[in-house]
């Protein structure tokens, strides 16, 4: 049974996501298979890719004197077109680039941006850290998740510190910045993305003339300022995937 | 009257275009450069004194002699991680300003012989790293990069690498590793970047804003820089204001500014009727400090922040007013470094999750004082034992939280224990009664 949030078992659990044997670590009490061959490079010239992705990672493995280097943009290259970094996204990367599957899965999972299970289209990384927080981000994040509800090409998540503490509280969204975000910007956000509108268009950072120029605010929202870190369910709050 | 290097023009419609960049006199700077020996330019570094904006505030122009000369693969790397919370001065310029990151990363990389060099963004910045795209295809167009810069002998390949979510890439070993394509866990240090960097070759490795003031350093010339700021801390230094402010933002002034001219003059100080109750001057990683007079008056310079027992850090300074419990501050900055820590060495990995722990039983109400000692001994275990300064980074601010605020921390742990019911960790009747050394009687108290 899956305790609920407010559930004092979980909070004492010290909030870290686990599987159902109680570890944080997939798999543990499994052996290994010692019979099952290590995943070798596999042949180009069988995998499937497309001449487009292939041509693309070719084309950043050119920018280095070590084809190696070219790992994480070809890593984003396909989980761009396979929506996340899929057994078959990794197998045709390793094909290109001439790399076990196993060395690119261990690089996916160290970085945050690389989506390891299957999730939904539209990205939005709401920032849950000090800054943002200090002005309400802990309430957006939770307002983002209701108004993403259940949409399964919603992907909802908490994310670090993204750069952008002046327009706090702040999301990214497939990638563009908006804020100072209220709560009811969400829903919008959401209507936007379902219905392929450009989003908020008039919170967009990359349009945001530099401080000085612009008039003082009076003061901070006076809601959800509470940083007492009641978030439990998001991604973002694990130890992280660099511990793995 | 300050001076501006930076924030002077940085609204101008189309800057980040090389035709208006060019139009006020973008790339001049690179052509007079070509035409001196790199040894000058490294003379000119030195003499400015500029030190490295990203964190750790080394001089540029020292870091730059160390590499060797000779014929071998010399790599320029631009550190653009910018991920240190609090800090979001890269993103400004780079969006707004890119061929002047450019034009200092061209001289940089000819004064130390590099003939690439690479820009390593946070993959987060999708649009900064577009204009940034765009700006070098139009540098490299019109040549001022590739073969045979601005007609001289001198060639330069010049690439952004998008990084993928990861704090620890910026420190400068991990980074490395990341542009190698590997997991970004920090290297073993020394050898240093100078000596074996990228692919083992001599790597020179500075921030965005440390490179955007080359240009400038060799069109005043590094004496006349150094007249800016003060002796110690040469030049201006743009400064991110965020958190409990009435208008949190960039905005650059010279060394040695009062810290009060910025956080109540430029961004407004905390909204009506709150009182700081503490800021971080250098990013998440500085350790606190009090928002009292004695603090505000401070110059905001490398050497009087350190003296006051912070650092400069990336000079972003976050506000946090009094209406925020310091215990929720403290337990949301060492979530992020538990999130973040690569796991590598034991005291940062543990240390860090323990630390968190801990401030978890004190929200929980089952914490006794006695586990103010605890986490401070755990913070010092980290201190100086890992491989990089990331466990540093978050003992060194949880230290100073409980340091100046050790009494809130105690009434927070109080109160949250009556709220769950369990009790007073010391008794009432002991409180007023505790020497100068408490820890003795914690310890009698139990739990
Ligand atoms: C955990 C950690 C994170 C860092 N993040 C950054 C960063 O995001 N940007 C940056 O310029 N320097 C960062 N640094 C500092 C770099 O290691 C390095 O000192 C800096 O890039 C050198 O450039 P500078 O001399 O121009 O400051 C970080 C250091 C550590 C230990
Ligand atoms: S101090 Fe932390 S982040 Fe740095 S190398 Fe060690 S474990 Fe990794
Ligand atoms: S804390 Fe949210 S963008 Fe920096």
């Amino acid at each position: 049974m899956t305790p609920s949030p407010s559930d004092p078992s979980r909070r004492l659990a010290g909030q870290v996501r686990r599987y159902s044997h109680g570890s944080r670590v997939p798999d543990w009490d499994r052996a290994a298979d010692l019979q099952k061959a290590p995943a070798v490079i596999p042949d180009l010239a069988t995998t499937r890719v497309s001449d487009e992705l292939r041509e693309a990672i070719e084309q950043y493995m050119s920018r280095y004197p070590d084809r190696r280097s070219a790992a994480l943009p070809a890593l984003m290259l396909a989980q761009k077109v396979h929506g996340w970094c899929s057994p078959l996204a990794i197998e045709q990367v390793a094909a290109v680039m001439r790399l076990t599957p196993g060395y690119l899965s261990s690089v996916a999972t160290f970085y945050d941006m690389f989506e390891t299970e299957p999730k939904g289209e539209h990205t939005v990384y709401v920032c849950t850290n000090i800054s943002c927080a200090l002005r309400g981000g802990d309430a957006i994040y939770e307002a983002m998740v209701e108004a993403a509800g259940d949409d399964p090409r919603m992907n909802v998540r908490t994310f670090e510190c993204l750069g952008a503490c002046d327009i706090a509280p702040m999301a990214s969204v497939n990638g563009e910045y908006v804020g100072p975000l209220d709560e009811a910007d969400c829903r919008q956000i959401v209507d936007e993305l379902t219905s392929g509108r450009p989003v908020l268009e008039h919170k967009r950072l990359r349009d945001r003339p530099s401080a000085i120029d612009l008039p003082m605010g009076d003061g901070l929202p006076t809601a959800g300022r509470d940083i007492s870190n009641r978030i439990t369910a998001s991604g973002n709050d694990v130890a992280g995937p660099k511990d793995m | 009257m300050s001076t501006l290097l930076f924030y002077d023009e940085i609204d101008k419609p189309g800057l980040a275009s090389l035709s208006t960049y060019h139009d006020i006199g973008g790339y001049s700077m690179l052509r007079k450069a070509l035409d001196m020996e790199p040894q000058a330019i490294i003379e000119q570094l030195l003499a400015s004194n500029v030190r490295g904006r990203g964190g750790a505030g080394f001089a540029m122009g020292r870091k730059a002699s160390f590499l060797p000369k000779g014929d071998m693969d010399k790599y320029l790397v631009c550190n653009a991680d910018e991920s240190e919370p609090g800090t979001f001065k890269d993103r400004e310029l780079m969006q707004k300003n890119p061929h002047l990151l450019i034009e200092g990363m061209a001289i940089a990389s000819y004064a130390i012989g590099a003939s690439r060099a690479y820009i390593f963004i946070r993959g987060e910045y999708m649009h900064q790293a577009d204009v940034l795209d765009a700006a070098i295809a139009e540098a490299r167009e019109a040549g001022f990069l590739g073969d045979r810069v601005m007609g001289s002998d001198y060639s330069l390949e010049l690439w952004v690498h998008r990084g993928a979510g990861a704090y620890i890439c910026g420190e400068e070993t991990a980074l490395l590793d990341a542009l190698e394509g590997k997991r970004g866990n920090p290297r073993l240090k020394p050898p240093f970047p100078a000596i074996e960097g990228l692919y083992q070759g001599p790597t020179l490795i500075n921030n965005v804003e440390t490179l955007m003031n080359v240009p400038h350093i060799l069109r005043m010339g590094g004496e006349k820089f150094a007249e800016i700021g003060t002796s110690g801390s040469t030049g201006t230094k743009v400064v991110c204001v965020s958190g409990c402010v009435r208008r949190p933002g960039n905005y650059e002034v010279e060394l040695g500014t009062p810290t009060r001219d910025i956080i109540y003059g430029l961004a407004g100080g905390p909204p009506e009727g709150r009182k700081i109750k503490c800021w971080f001057p250098g990013g998440s990683s500085a350790p606190v400090l009090p928002g009292t007079d004695e603090y505000m008056d401070l110059p905001f310079d490398f050497e009087s922040i350190a003296e006051a027992g912070s650092m400069l850090g990336s000079a972003a300074i976050i506000i946090v007013d009094d209406s925020v419990p310091i215990v929720d501050v403290a337990l949301k900055t060492a979530k992020f470094y538990r999130h973040e820590s690569c796991g590598k060495c034991t005291p940062c990995r543990e240390g860090t999750n323990w630390t968190v722990k801990m401030l978890e039983r004190i929200e929980n109400g089952q914490a006794t004082p006695m586990d103010l000692d605890i986490m401070a001994s755990v913070c010092d275990q980290i201190l100086g034992n890992c491989l990089c300064v990331l466990g540093d980074a978050m003992a060194m601010p949880i230290s100073s939280m409980i340091k100046h605020f050790r009494e809130e921390f105690e009434e927070h742990i109080e109160m949250a224990r009556e709220r769950n019911g369990l009790g007073a960790a010391i008794p009432v009747m002991n409180r007023d009664e505790r020497g100068p050394d408490r820890s003795a009687e914690y310890s009698a108290v139990g739990h």
